[in-house]
């Protein structure tokens, strides 16, 4: 009875942490979030005198955001969807950004003080594929202001006031690319000029106000054109041709065209190779990139040019900046070494030349922006934003760096996790313990006080910022606890980051791709990331390392390198050019005796090559070459093929190179399933135990193998996304594959089901997540795999004999008899991503984190996600902690992880156990980054942040004071008892 | 089964009549195959409170996530969204707002009629006339601090030991006074024989 008491008592108690909650002020004390943009690939100045300066920018990463131009902090940002590209960004009647997006289609207007979307317009262009070109011009018509988008053959006006659109034009001529729009002053009719099959000159005229056209002409040029041009000034622009080689004039006055040819050696002498054209406004100049050097060109009466600048190097050149009707600026920005030369060029002529050292792990320099401002003494001052190769954003101001911004971190592809320097001995002074008394002290008065809810908003305040500024948590060394680690993580550009997992900041960066730029590796990129050396045994005091792995060309034959990377200090402390391809990098289990961790690199003819290449390395691993096995899931042919290793491989005769020998294949039939989704359990989980007691004192054991794959195949009519497939002709088939032996564990098909898919495999059960198309609503589904052959170990007196089987190894040599447990539950929302928490121990229960479509990361009790759930529970198996059985999944705000933030664009989730059984870290990515730590079972084994030591102290001193005041009562009793 | 099927069969007639009489703002001008899909997301109804520090909900940060996130739009000042250029068939249509809780929303496009559009929230199945998006709740997600109360600082570990020691100090002394001289007397007597004395022993003399 006391038992089932004391049951109920844990039930009550493991009830209440449900979910993982915190508290409001508790924000900031485990978990950071940081929010980046991405790649700049557009960039509008708004610097007026009053008010905010700021740049209005638009990346990569399909995001626009507006920063402040002095700190450089994001005001506002959207990230647009996957397929929303943004084209072009403008300003428009000094309130509004306008964005052109979806290949020119969808024209939006965000109010710029809040980033609220003002209006959008879909242009409903009929062939948006091969339309890339659109002209983003003001065009004023009485006090509403148009905008221009021209896309192809048809020019759109769309009011900036509501967007609508006032007129539209299809010239309806085949081939023909608009090239430029423009109005002169004080005129309606607005110019365009466009390309027809690169042959024909076209001028079109269009009333402003209704889009009528006025008057047209063609002409033949006299080269073939590309589609580079350059407006010079209001009746003439220059294109390049198609051998880029030749400059061709274009003047269209008065409804006439004419053109003429120019070969760009006769202006530039050393001219070879190809040119590119920097577009530019007008003013009669342009520029002409070449191989060698930059010109600035100007356009002189009647078919006449002259070179009027040279920029030697060959540098980055930033659009023109109008300064006034005469004035042209633009920058040319040289990289070398680690520092970069600045110069502002105003028609030509040199203005300004800085130079500024820049960290040289940013690489060089990928784009400028050219930005102006009147200094007191009426000139002009300039400013930059420059784009590095890392995709940071500077900016730069009289010759410095005014701030710097890390975007590439918005493009992490991979990440790992390394440990932090152990703590040297020795060395702290009697002063600094008192000091941090006196403060731990005032510390946990102030708490006191927030627990006894007598502090003021002031000594709030004050609690946060104690919290923030703890130099606890952001140490260089490595914790008790595991708190404090390393996260390494690798970008889309090829650069590594080590950040502190205690506030999130950069450690190190290093850009290496430039490291090992040459002619045997052309154009490197880098793969993955893993582990190489983990502090352990043996290699304690050395420093661990990660491998780096990636590829010399774009494609999947090229030659790999590889790095080792000293975590501590981003060290390179090995390079290598490999003298075959990489297709994929497979850890093992295996370490050689300096503890390196042995890696397969499976190269695209199926040879394996071992790392690291070392006597002892390739001991161990012939050593277990005969339990090595090796899959891979081919998703354009619809098969998964096993493989064995071999001795000898078929393109050298490297000991470290390996064939490999076809074991066994699982061919989908193609014409009725798709791969859609694999996965696997994490190499390094750990499971606590293999027996789970059922409610009636039952046992049932895991069927726990490192080797169950899980594959989801949907049919084909179901491979699009969600609205292209019906109900019938859509099925979701999973199964759960052992990758050793091919054989398939377990099939399951869902019907009416589609994807996308999202899977996690754990222990021994598998979570899904895809949609039904009957309820129209998210399902998910749990799988849990038990081993028969185990079951009737409960017989005691076999165990007293010894008959059982409970001794012998998981293996997938032998024929698993297993059962399977599966439930699906319907919930709410659409994932992006889908992880699990993991413990040190796996003693703690798990937690499943669900990227959701709002960008928020949930963590879902696994409990919710357990087979034995039924609607009606009864009492032995509510207090095992069954939950009755629901349809739907229960979205517990509180459990939200990421709380009131954000995740921009999430992409991943990474969960990865700390020292503490309890606890675990997560560390989601996106554009944005966050982590936290969690403790899926409330922090058991620890005290949390709210013990309030001062309580304690309190407790115990009133504890003393009053054996000490009973005991003096029980003398004075006693005395008196004798004296009687 | 046979009659569930028949409650739904007439749920879905319910649903289209109702559809019918009501047809829903979402216009469908079709430019080629495509229709438009237009709604409005209302937040007014929900006032926000304890919302995090200094990070209030805005409908500037409110997207509509088509099918999964094929594609997303945002909403305007006043709330208004759209689509264009959908394809007939059933859809789905997420509002992503920080501090609200929406129901996806099914959208069927009819291709049979053109223009014939119709919605249900699919948490709760209810048909929506027209396309206004309403939150189901609202979103809290940090706990609510307790305020002091003399309750939980006695459950709190460190008010049990006070409250024991209060219990031993005052109770105890007070069973001590039911017990009979005699009977304590020999107690004080074991007590020297065996040294350490026990409260078992004293409950027990006691009865």
């Amino acid at each position: 009875m006391e038992a089932r008491f004391l049951l109920g008592f844990l039930l009550l108690l493991s009830l209440s942490s449900f979910a993982f909650a915190i508290y409001e002020d508790q924000v900031g004390l485990a978990d950071w979030h940081k929010r980046y943009i991405g790649k700049v690939k557009h960039a509008v100045f708004h610097t007026q005198k009053t008010g905010r300066r700021r740049v209005v920018v638009s990346t990569e990463e399909n995001a626009i955001a507006s920063l402040d131009l002095r700190t450089g902090d994001i005001l506002w940002r959207h990230v647009l969807g996957k397929n929303d590209a943004v084209d072009q960004i403008g300003l428009s009647l000094g309130k509004y950004v306008l964005t052109l997006s979806s290949q020119g289609s969808v024209l939006r207007a965000w109010n710029l003080p809040d980033g609220q979307m003002v209006w959008e317009t879909d242009l409903q262009i009929s062939n948006p594929s091969n339309s890339f070109l659109h002209a983003l011009g003001n065009v004023k018509s009485g006090r509403d202001s148009l905008s221009l988008v021209c896309n192809g053959g048809s020019i759109r006006a769309v009011s900036s006031i509501d967007g609508l659109v006032v007129w539209k034009k299809d010239l309806s001529v085949d081939g023909l690319k608009l090239k430029h729009v423009f109005q002169p002053p004080e005129s309606d009719t607005i110019y365009a000029i466009g390309f027809i099959d690169s042959s024909l000159i076209a001028l079109y005229h269009i009333n402003a106000k209704t889009g009528e056209l006025l008057k047209h002409a063609t002409q033949a040029s006299s080269v073939d054109l590309s589609s580079e041009i350059s407006a010079i000034s209001s009746d003439s622009l220059v294109a390049l041709d198609t051998s880029r080689s030749n400059l061709l004039l274009i003047k269209f006055m008065a409804g006439t065209i004419t053109n003429h040819k120019l070969p760009l050696s006769d202006i530039v002498q050393d001219f070879s190779g190809l040119a590119e054209l920097i577009p530019t406004k007008s003013n009669d100049i342009f520029v002409v990139k070449t191989p060698s050097n930059v010109a600035f060109i100007k356009v002189k009466g009647d078919n006449e040019i002259e070179l009027i600048g040279k920029a030697d190097e060959a540098g980055i050149v930033s659009d023109s900046l109008t300064l006034s009707e005469e004035e042209q600026a633009f920058a040319v920005v040289h990289h070398s070494n680690n520092a970069i030369s600045f110069q502002v060029r105003i028609n030509g002529r040199e203005a300004l030349t800085e130079g500024i050292k820049i960290e040289d792990h940013r690489g060089h320099v990928k784009r400028v922006f050219l930005n102006n401002y009147v200094r007191t003494d009426k000139s002009h001052g300039f400013r930059a934003l420059i784009v590095m190769e890392d995709e940071s954003l500077l900016l730069m101001q009289q010759g410095e760096v005014v701030w710097s911004r890390e975007d590439g971190l918005a493009s992490i592809s991979d990440a790992v996790v390394a440990e932090l320097p152990v703590e040297k001995e020795g060395g702290v002074s009697v002063v600094e313990v008192e000091h941090t008394l006196l403060e731990w002290l005032k510390g946990h008065m102030l708490k006191l006080k927030g627990t006894l809810m007598l502090s003021t908003p002031d000594d709030m305040a004050a609690i946060q910022a104690m919290h923030l500024k703890s130099t606890e948590r952001n140490k260089m060394t490595r914790d008790h606890n595991g708190f404090r680690k390393l996260i390494i993580v690798l970008t889309r550009s090829g650069k590594v980051y080590a950040l502190h997992t205690g506030d999130g900041r950069i450690v190190w960066a290093h850009l290496l791709t430039p490291l090992l730029q040459s002619e045997s590796c052309p154009s490197p990129s880098v793969l993955t990331l893993r582990n190489w050396r983990v502090p352990h045994r043996k290699a304690l005091q050395e420093n661990p390392s990660i491998l780096l792995v990636g590829r010399c060309g774009a494609g999947p034959e090229s030659h790999g390198f590889l790095f080792i990377v000293d975590s501590y200090s981003g060290k390179v402390l090995e390079t290598q050019i490999l003298d075959h391809s990489i297709a994929e990098v497979v850890p093992l289990p295996l370490a050689d005796s300096s503890e390196q961790k042995l890696h397969l690199v499976i190269d695209d003819k199926l040879n394996a090559h071992l790392y690291p290449r070392g006597s002892d390395a390739l001991e161990v691993f012939v050593r277990e070459m005969a339990n090595m096995y090796y899959y891979k899931v081919e998703n354009a042919k619809e098969v998964i093929k096993g493989y064995a290793f071999k001795k000898g491989c078929s393109t050298g005769s490297s000991a470290y190179c390996f064939g490999t020998r076809e074991l066994w294949s699982v061919v989908f039939p193609s014409d009725s399933e798709r791969i859609v989704a694999a996965a696997r359990r994490k190499i390094n989980e750990v499971v606590h135990t293999q027996a789970k007691i059922m409610t009636n004192q039952d046992v049932m054991y895991k069927y726990i193998s490192k080797n169950i794959l899980f594959v989801a195949t949907v049919s084909p009519k179901a491979a699009g996304g969600i609205g292209s497939a019906a109900p019938d002709e859509a099925w979701l088939v999973a199964y759960l594959i052992d990758t050793v032996t091919g054989r398939i564990l377990h099939r399951v098909t869902h019907q009416g089901a589609q994807g996308p898919v999202h899977a996690v495999v754990s222990e021994n059960w598998v979570v899904y997540h895809y949609f039904n198309l009957r309820a129209h609503r998210y399902e998910m589904t749990v799988i849990e795999i038990y081993d028969q052959s185990r079951a009737d170990n409960k017989d005691v007196m076999k165990l007293v004999l010894g008959k059982h089987n409970l001794t012998a190894p998981i293996t997938s040599y032998s024929r698993p008899e297993i059962a399977t447990k599966s439930q699906s539950y319907f919930f709410t929302h659409s994932v992006k991503a889908i992880a699990v928490t993991t413990t040190a121990r796996g003693i703690t229960s798990k937690q499943i984190l669900i990227g959701t479509i709002g960008d928020q990361v949930l963590a879902l009790d696994k409990r919710y996600l357990d087979p034995r759930r039924t609607a009606n529970p009864s009492q032995e198996e509510k207090e095992e902690g069954i939950i009755p059985l629901t349809d739907t999944l229960p979205i517990i705000p509180q459990s939200y992880v990421t709380h009131t933030r954000q995740v921009g664009d999430l992409r991943g989730i990474m969960s990865f156990p700390a020292n503490l059984e309890s606890t675990t870290h997560v560390f989601s990515y996106g554009i944005d980054l966050f982590y936290t730590r969690i403790a899926p079972s409330r922090t058991y084994d620890s005290l949390t942040d709210e013990f309030s030591y001062v309580l304690l102290l309190i407790t115990v001193v009133v504890l003393i004071v009053a054996i000490l005041v009973t005991w003096a009562m029980s003398q004075k009793k006693d005395l008196q008892e004798k004296w009687r | 089964m046979e009659r569930s099927s028949a409650l739904i069969g007439s749920i879905f007639l319910l649903i289209s009549i109702s559809c019918l009489i009501n047809p829903i703002s979402a216009a469908a001008s079709g430019s080629g195959e495509g229709y438009s899909i237009a709604g409005r997301v209302k937040l007014d109804n929900f006032v926000t409170k304890g919302f995090g520090l200094g990070h209030s909900p805005k409908l500037s940060e409110t997207k509509v996530i088509l099918n999964g996130g094929q594609r997303t739009t945002f909403v305007r000042p006043d709330g208004y969204f759209s689509f264009h250029d959908v394809p007939a068939g059933t859809h789905l249509i997420e509002v992503s707002s920080i501090g609200y809780l929406f129901s996806p929303v099914r959208v069927d496009i009819s291709a049979r009629n053109p223009g014939k559009i119709q919605a249900a929230l699919t948490e709760n199945r209810r048909a929506l006339n027209e396309l206004v998006l309403e939150p189901m709740k609202d979103e809290q997600y940090y706990e609510i601090r307790e305020p002091f109360s003399m309750l939980s600082l006695v459950k709190s570990p460190m008010g049990l030991m006070i409250g024991f020691m209060v219990l031993v100090m005052f109770v105890f002394p007070k069973m001590m006074d039911g017990v009979d001289p005699e009977e304590m007397r020999q107690a004080q007597e074991q007590m020297r024989e065996h040294g350490i004395p026990s409260i078992s022993n004293l409950v027990a003399g006691r009865s």
